[in-house]
């Protein structure tokens, strides 16, 4: 836990490093709506969230398919679904305390961090709780592919590596052209993290970052379910 | 006597990949997205700049380059030793003492992944076009200097990976704290070393000799000042840098090796 930790400092110095290095070459030392201490708050919080969200997946699921332990799991009397995402929300309730504080803590402490106003704390909690929702529900069909391919590692991995530029880990998504921008706020990527890190730093309206995020969690969740139907029906266990 | 039962072990392990050509082709393929994925992040923030840290887009898109083709290629060599936490946890690292041949070569040829040169190629490519777009005084030299930097800066990246894992003998589990190391190294070196603070920079520049993989042979093939005042024949003595690193590299793992003790399960 400790070395994970570390991980995520040493990765807040050099993004911050290098965004800021960018701010100062832009004109005005801003780029849209990021100035310095904005930049500086948005990295730490990434680095905060990445864990607590859950950005690059998990492959729990995956192998449990592939391995023939899920039906195990199917002939347990409760929804898989709702019982894997109690899990996540369990999960990340750990992760809370061990890996979105401490990269926060030392953001504000070390470096020139932006706070919002009071008001405005609660909000970015429930936009983190609805970006844990939304990246449940992604993982979940991420994983869901491996009813159908059974060897789904290549889904997986595309997923982890292109979902941290999607969802505006690396670089806010506000610093990409607008077409691009526009066609990722389509998605559901930027529910994940950019909608807390804009409600943190009242980046344009909160209700509207809300709404997009608690639409992705119902859409996501429901599309989900109906997968997971069809899923069932596909299983065949390997093995004996 | 020992390099035939190495060039077999690594061939059998090629054969074996290239069984699966479909799984081949897509893990390549998704080892050149991740790498392409921080040729993206350079573009975007030259789409709102003109320079970072005092180097134009293809200035930069030379450092990331030799950087990520040294990574590319480190990643296929030492790649594999992110697998020694697991084989000192469950006690498998005494199979490998067991063998009469040194442990390090080992570990190197067990699980050579081939798909790594997906990296390989996204910097290749990206190397390739900066050199085509940039302004260099082409010569003997500077041509040696295209070809030596990312070899140089492989075994750079290969001795940071050898002691970073290294570590883990003492750690057990110390994965996480290893890759900061070496993924670390790999971000800061596809950066102009200018737009990190001083402390950062002396760390992982010369502690690190990350600065020698990318950043001071790209000053010297574009000929231009350090704006920082390093020396300029910084920039050629990469290769030295290397043997060194290596020569250190070798000294820690034998030292650990020495002080291994099974985990005892």
């Amino acid at each position: 836990m400790f070395a994970g930790l570390a991980t995520n400092v040493v990765f807040g110095l050099l993004r911050s490093a290098v965004l800021v290095a960018a701010v100062q070459a832009a004109t005005g030392d801003s780029i849209g709506d990021y100035d310095i201490a904005a930049t500086i708050t948005y990295v730490w919080l990434g680095q905060g969230l990445l864990t607590f969200v859950g950005v690059w997946g998990d492959v729990s699921l995956s192998e449990r398919i592939r391995s023939g332990d899920v039906v195990v799991d199917l002939y347990r009397p409760w929804n898989l679904q709702a019982a894997l995402m109690a899990g996540d929300i369990g999960r990340a309730g750990y992760t809370a305390l061990s890996r979105l504080v401490p990269p926060i803590a030392v953001g504000a402490l070390f470096f020139p961090f932006r706070w919002p106003s009071w008001q405005t704390l609660p909000w970015f909690a429930v936009s983190a709780v609805l970006a844990v929702f939304v990246s449940f529900g992604m993982r979940f069909l991420i994983n869901s592919t491996a009813f159908w391919l059974l060897d789904n590692r290549g889904v997986l991995s595309v997923y982890a590596i292109s979902g941290g530029l999607l969802c505006g880990l690396v670089i806010p998504l506000s610093f990409f052209p607008d077409w691009a921008r526009t066609l990722l706020w389509w998605t559901p990527f930027p529910a994940i993290l950019q909608s807390p890190i804009d409600v943190f730093l009242e980046h344009g309206s909160t209700w509207s970052v809300l709404g997009h995020q608690a639409l992705w969690a119902v859409l996501l969740f429901l599309f989900g379910r109906w997968v997971f139907s069809r899923a069932v029906r596909k299983v065949v266990v390997q093995g004996g | 006597m020992a390099e035939p039962i190495y060039s077999r072990l690594i061939a059998a392990r090629i054969r074996g990949q290239m069984s699966y050509r479909l799984s081949f082709v897509l893990d390549c393929f998704a080892q050149f997205i991740a790498q392409a994925t921080e040729l993206v992040v350079i573009l975007v923030l030259f789409n709102r700049v003109t320079a970072l840290g005092g180097f134009s887009v293809n200035e930069v898109l030379l450092m990331y380059g030799l950087a990520s083709m040294a990574f590319g290629l480190a990643d296929l060599v030492a790649g594999q030793l992110d697998t020694l936490p697991t084989l000192i946890r469950d006690g498998s690292f005494d199979v490998l003492l067991l063998r009469p041949l040194a442990t390090l070569p080992q570990l190197m040829a067990s699980d050579v992944q081939l798909r790594r040169f997906g990296r390989v190629f996204a910097g290749l490519a990206t190397l390739v076009y900066a050199l085509a777009r940039a302004d260099i005084a082409w010569s003997p030299w500077t041509a040696l200097l295209v070809v030596v930097t990312p070899l140089a800066g492989t075994v750079i990246f290969a001795a940071v990976w050898v002691i970073a894992c290294a570590v883990c003998f003492w750690l057990i589990e110390g994965r996480e704290l290893a890759n900061m190391v070496t993924y670390g190294s790999s971000t800061f070196t596809s950066y102009p070393i200018t737009v990190y603070g001083p402390w950062l920079r002396r760390l992982m520049a010369f502690v690190v000799p990350g600065a020698f993989v990318a950043y001071f042979p790209a000053l010297a093939l574009l000929d231009r000042p350090d704006p920082l005042g390093a020396p300029a024949w910084l920039g050629w003595i990469a290769p030295l840098v290397a043997a060194a690193a290596a020569v250190v590299a070798v000294f820690t793992w034998q030292f650990a090796v020495r002080h291994y003790r099974g985990t005892g399960s």
